[in-house]
């Protein structure tokens, strides 16, 4: 049985674990080590690292059923803003290192660019997850709206997986895993959603 | 930007083309060289950064073998260059077969025997919006069509990458449907810029690159630019071609560099040369404008893309 003191003394180390590769290929970037085409490889790295941890806080939720690990719900907030981190860094990659702040030409390539629509709303999606993760905000929302609110986190994982899967030009076995995961994780909770009034009867 | 002793006479004929070159806006380089410069093995940029005009600088050696869209071998950047290995590109012969007076399978050392090899350094510009400078070794295709003496009827030729799957790993997966295949008009084929590379940087073909011999097309995007091949057949009929095939809606058959026609996934009004920080405007017809946008005139270039 792992209590909730395990995963709280685990949140340190998981800290520094999650932190470590934004601040590792932020100075490879800088001395010169991050291959050829550096902006492109410090994008991608930035990218999936996002796309990563939000299906970890989605799996999350899911282990979080079994009792045993009941409470590894509670590193589930730590994640989740590590991956808002992540996607932020990733889109200012974007808009200064990619684009040098051309925001004509951004706001051109967000519209016309199916993958980069995708991608762009999947971001604006996580801004009101971040910014209502406190405790403060959860009482003064209530935790029922509050509860509502965060089910944005379901379009942000499919908007985002297919943000990946439209990029990749032939080989799209990565993205399909991901989705993959990110479908039969929605499964599971419908499949909860439906039982549960059966059990009540 | 240096400019070379004019005590070096060999070097001579490149100064005065370089001077034309500059005059008409294209930066191929066109010249006859020894086929000593093959094995000199010179990566030293500086050789043939002089030839070039002020905008354009050639990349590096570890630039153009690192970084390689070549998916026989994984569709990763690096993969050519880490799972090239085991590839063998020696010997090789090519099929030439379809509407010509002498189909033939002929050894590529024969063919070398029988053509110009020079020094072309070309803006390659990949349909992913990165582009370089690169300097091939090669010779002109019209050499080899001639050689193989099309009939009248033949108005396109396609041209085949060898099936490897034990000594290239990506085509074990079946990611595009193998062999890769690409095509041309004829008369793009015969224009004087489309060369069969056999070298870069005075090194044979590197397997990543297409060892040992691949096509350069440089006002198309990359992808046309076929590698390892082992087949050309001249025919009638406009062929497949690998990209257009998997996904017709963003790949055409010409492909041709054109910053005012939209790709569904990348801009291509700008692009990054490796090596570059910020941004470059792509050109029509990747630059080579004066020497090819004669093919098209009669052809609507947003439909024909």
């Amino acid at each position: 049985m792992f209590s909730t003191k395990n995963f709280n003394k685990s949140k340190p180390i998981l800290f520094i674990l999650i932190l470590f590769p934004s601040l590792l290929w932020a100075y490879q970037f800088v001395i010169g080590n991050l291959g050829v085409n550096p902006i492109e490889k410090l994008m991608d790295e930035l990218g999936l690292m996002a796309l990563r941890l939000i299906i970890v806080t989605l799996m999350i939720t899911t282990l979080s059923n079994i009792k045993a690990i009941k409470s590894i719900v509670i590193l589930r907030r730590m994640i989740g803003l590590f991956a808002f981190y992540y996607v932020c860094l990733h889109f200012s990659t974007y808009i200064v290192l990619d684009h040098f702040l051309d925001m004509q030409f951004i706001i051109q390539d967000i519209i016309k660019r199916p993958f980069i629509t995708f991608g762009f709303i999947s971001f604006l999606f996580l801004i009101p997850l971040a910014s209502t993760s406190t405790n403060k905000m959860i009482k003064k929302l209530g935790f029922k709206l509050w509860k509502k609110i965060h089910y944005l986190i379901y379009p942000v994982a499919i908007l985002a997986s297919l943000h990946f899967y439209v990029l990749v030009r032939a080989d799209k076995t990565e993205p399909v895993i991901y989705m993959g995961i990110i479908l039969l994780l929605l499964l599971h909770r419908i499949f909860k959603k439906l039982t549960r009034p059966l059990l009540a009867r | 930007m240096k400019i070379l002793g004019s005590e070096i006479t060999p070097y001579k004929t490149y100064l005065n083309r370089r001077k034309f070159i500059e005059g008409s806006f294209a930066s191929a380089l066109l010249a006859t060289v020894s086929s000593s410069v093959l094995a000199n093995h010179n990566t030293d940029p500086s050789t043939y950064n002089q030839f070039m005009n002020e905008n354009d600088k050639v990349n590096s050696y570890e630039e153009i073998t690192t970084y390689n869209n070549f998916y026989e071998f994984g569709t990763h950047k690096k993969h050519p260059h880490l799972n090239s290995g085991d590839f063998k590109p020696k010997p090789w012969s090519v099929k030439i077969d379809g509407l010509v007076k002498k189909p033939m399978t002929i050894d590529l050392e024969k063919i070398l025997s029988k053509v110009t090899i020079e020094d072309r350094v070309y803006r390659l510009r990949c349909v992913e919006a990165w582009s370089m400078v690169i300097p091939w070794q090669g010779f002109q295709l019209s050499e080899l069509i001639k050689m193989a003496e099309p009939l009248s009827s033949a108005k396109y030729i396609q041209f085949v990458t060898v099936f490897r799957p034990e000594e290239m790993p990506g085509q074990k997966k079946r990611t595009i449907n193998w062999p890769y295949r690409e095509g041309l008009r004829m008369d793009e084929a015969m224009n004087p810029l489309t060369i069969l590379a056999t070298g870069l940087y005075g090194h044979e073909m590197p397997n990543q690159n297409g060892a040992p011999m691949r096509l350069v097309v440089p006002w198309k995007y990359g992808f046309k630019s076929i590698k390892s091949i082992v087949e050309i057949r001249f025919l009638d009929q406009q062929p497949e071609t690998s990209w257009e095939t998997l996904a017709p809606w963003e790949y055409g058959f010409y492909a041709n560099v054109n910053p005012t026609v939209n790709h569904p996934r990348w801009s291509q009004g700008t692009e990054r040369r490796i090596g570059e920080f910020k941004r470059r405007e792509t050109l029509m017809f990747n630059g080579y404008e004066k020497e090819v946008a004669h093919l098209y005139k009669d052809l609507d270039l947003t439909k024909f893309y």
